[in-house]
């Protein structure tokens, strides 16, 4: 089966399920909405060979509606084919079904999409935080959440603060300048 | 005339024994044994290892006794980034080792938080523990390590580790001696 085959048998498979395909450098993308997530992957996986799940991303497109999107990279080994499926969250149903069942590596992928972002996975075995700490209130990389941070306590846990920003001799300065002024190896302390 | 006896410089002992200050002594025990607890939470530990190593040899200023128990260390070295996550860990490590006790925060990051503004790195490790050293450099280069243990030893020298270690047996001799 080529390449152009398996799309073709996909688009036949699926037809409407699959929206607005996209070529980029010979790798295909698909937006799909999330109801047909799971049963798409297991298609994927078992029917046209896309054994391996390169990684799981998430985007935070604020101020959007739907506002979050989850891509997932997906590589035949048989064929040598990239595939993309893109999917849209909105902030007010927040989860989206699981695929660690269907690629194990999904597991570690989601439980950083839920620390980051704070979508949750349906059906996850084990859906806890794995950079930050359990009972840290906030998703960092969030667009509304600042890159100074905010404040937080856990007694015994873990605490952070406000990184200050201001001055520092690797913070950068919006100008046009070259990397050279705009980041200078030390700033005067007055700055 | 009173007969007088040589005691201090009996030639049986004679070149055997030398008079000094008690603290002189300690701290030069103390300086020149200084057991490091590696705490290497990033790159910097690289630099530590080869500080550790024979091109560079920490042993030459004692301190090559790396012990991975806090409670056989006298000088925690902060190798690297500190996170929040990891913040109240090294805390709790520092709080094991035994009196006394100093720390060298070793490279940017250890010192100030370094080119991590960021929401999750604790800006300087001084905010948690009394920081004795910093040394500056990102990593710094084994000579600069051992620059800041030789401060540390200048620093642990001029200590009064008796009056620090014993207050109250100090004041008692010192009450006796006037």
């Amino acid at each position: 089966m080529t390449p152009q085959e398996i799309f073709d048998s996909l688009g036949q498979a699926f037809g409407e399920k699959l929206q607005d395909r996209t070529e980029f450098r010979g790798e295909t993308t698909y937006s799909i909405a999330a109801s047909d997530l799971r049963e798409l992957a297991k298609f994927c996986r078992d029917d046209r060979s896309f054994d391996y799940l390169l990684d799981i991303t998430s985007i935070d497109n604020f101020g959007e509606e739907p506002r979050f999107e989850i891509i997932y990279h997906l590589y035949s080994m048989p064929h040598g084919t990239h595939l993309r499926l893109k999917l849209r969250v909105s902030e007010d149903v927040g989860a989206v079904d699981t695929v660690s069942d269907i690629w194990p590596t999904a597991d570690w992928h989601e439980r950083e999409i839920y620390d980051m972002m704070g979508i949750k996975f349906n059906g996850h075995p084990d859906l806890r935080r794995i950079l930050m700490w359990d009972g840290y209130p906030f998703f960092p990389l969030r667009k509304d959440f600042p890159l100074a941070g905010l404040p937080s306590d856990m007694p015994d846990v873990a605490f952070t603060k406000i990184t200050p920003l201001e001055g520092g001799p690797f913070v950068t300065v919006p100008s046009t300048a070259g990397s050279k002024d705009r980041e200078p190896r030390a700033r005067p302390p007055e700055l | 005339m009173p007969e007088t006896h040589a005691t201090a410089y009996d030639s049986k002992i004679e070149g055997n024994v030398i008079f000094t200050r008690f603290d002189a002594a300690l701290n030069w025990v103390r300086k020149n044994s200084l057991w490091p607890m590696p705490m290497g939470l990033a790159c910097c530990a690289i630099e530590l290892m080869a500080t550790a190593a024979s091109r560079f040899d920490i042993s030459r200023f004692g301190a090559e006794v790396m012990r991975f128990s806090p409670r056989q260390c006298d000088v925690m070295i902060v190798a690297g980034t500190v996170t929040y996550k990891m913040a109240l860990a090294v805390k709790r490590i520092y709080e094991q080792m035994p009196e006394p006790k100093w720390v060298i925060a070793m490279g940017a990051c250890a010192s100030t938080g370094g080119m991590y503004r960021s929401y999750a790195v604790l800006q300087g490790i001084d905010q948690l523990l009394p920081v004795d050293v910093y040394i500056s450099g990102c990593p710094p280069r084994p000579e600069a390590l051992l620059a800041g243990l030789m401060k540390l030893q200048e620093k642990i020298s001029g200590e009064p580790a008796f009056r620090d270690q014993a207050p109250r047996l100090a004041e008692r001799l010192e009450e006796a001696l006037t």
